[in-house]
């Protein structure tokens, strides 16, 4: 067969819908027996905790549809239309979207962050943890979860000069 | 078109991208060369999503068929 084609992933953004992406294609990129890479970096940094505290914050996301996950079909079709001083101001918000949106998650069979995450690691795809943004943001490396790598940008280019797919997310 | 005899079956009904590949993945890897899974999924992107998964990893999507929404593949491993 080819050679092993190679994924690297920067994963910068730590909200829940931003963290879907890197676990959802590293963990297929490792399915189709591809070598993949994610580097964890500012705000996507927390993603490597052992909980996961991930939230949506729909007034930073304007174009975010406001559904919700019961209901008649129609209903949840329907898109509430919150305005921003409303979503960006309002005491617990963000909560309340991140539950409705865990919810629709759930009952669409999609799978938990959590769940993808454990996967990339049963498939061996690679995480590491950028040591500057640790320092910076005071993070320790027990409240990660195990197996993960620490360097900075000389070890993700290290490994990113030879990928097939570089992905900035 | 039940001819085809399977070594294991997969249900992944319900389940959402990219979870019907992962757990196909999980059981193609448990059987032997030449082995047989069917798996069956209600997520219509499986339907382009294995005959991707299939062509990079080498293993034989011997048959897709539909009935009611409910996607049935069979894979043989390579």
């Amino acid at each position: 067969m080819a050679e092993t084609k190679k994924l690297a992933i920067i994963a910068s953004q730590g909200t829940l819908d931003w963290a879907y992406p890197p676990f959802i294609l590293a963990s297929t990129a490792a399915a189709m027996d591809m070598e993949a890479v994610i580097f964890f970096t500012f705000y996507g940094l927390p993603l490597l905790k052992k909980e996961i505290d991930a939230k949506v914050a729909p007034h930073t996301n304007p174009a975010m549809p406001m559904k919700m996950p019961f209901g008649s079909k129609e209903f949840q079709s329907y898109n509430w239309p919150i305005p921003n001083f409303i979503s960006g101001n309002v005491p617990g918000f963000d909560s309340m979207a991140t539950s409705l949106m865990k919810e629709t998650f759930k009952k669409k069979g999609v799978a938990t962050i959590e769940q993808l995450r454990g996967m990339c690691q049963e498939f061996g795809v690679r995480f590491i943890a950028c040591q500057m943004t640790m320092e910076v943001f005071g993070f320790e490396k027990e409240e990660f979860i195990e197996g993960v790598e620490y360097g900075g940008a000389a070890t993700f280019l290290e490994y990113a000069a030879d990928a097939n797919i570089s992905l900035f997310i | 078109m039940s001819d085809i005899a399977s070594n294991m079956d997969l249900n992944c009904e319900g389940l959402n991208c990219p979870l019907p590949i992962l757990k196909t993945k999980k059981a193609v890897d448990s059987l032997q060369s030449g082995e047989v899974l069917k798996m069956t999924a209600t997520d219509p992107g499986s339907i382009n999503d294995m005959a991707s998964w299939a062509k990079r990893t080498g293993n034989e999507l011997v048959s897709h068929t539909e009935q009611a929404g409910v996607h049935t593949f069979f894979i043989r491993k390579k």
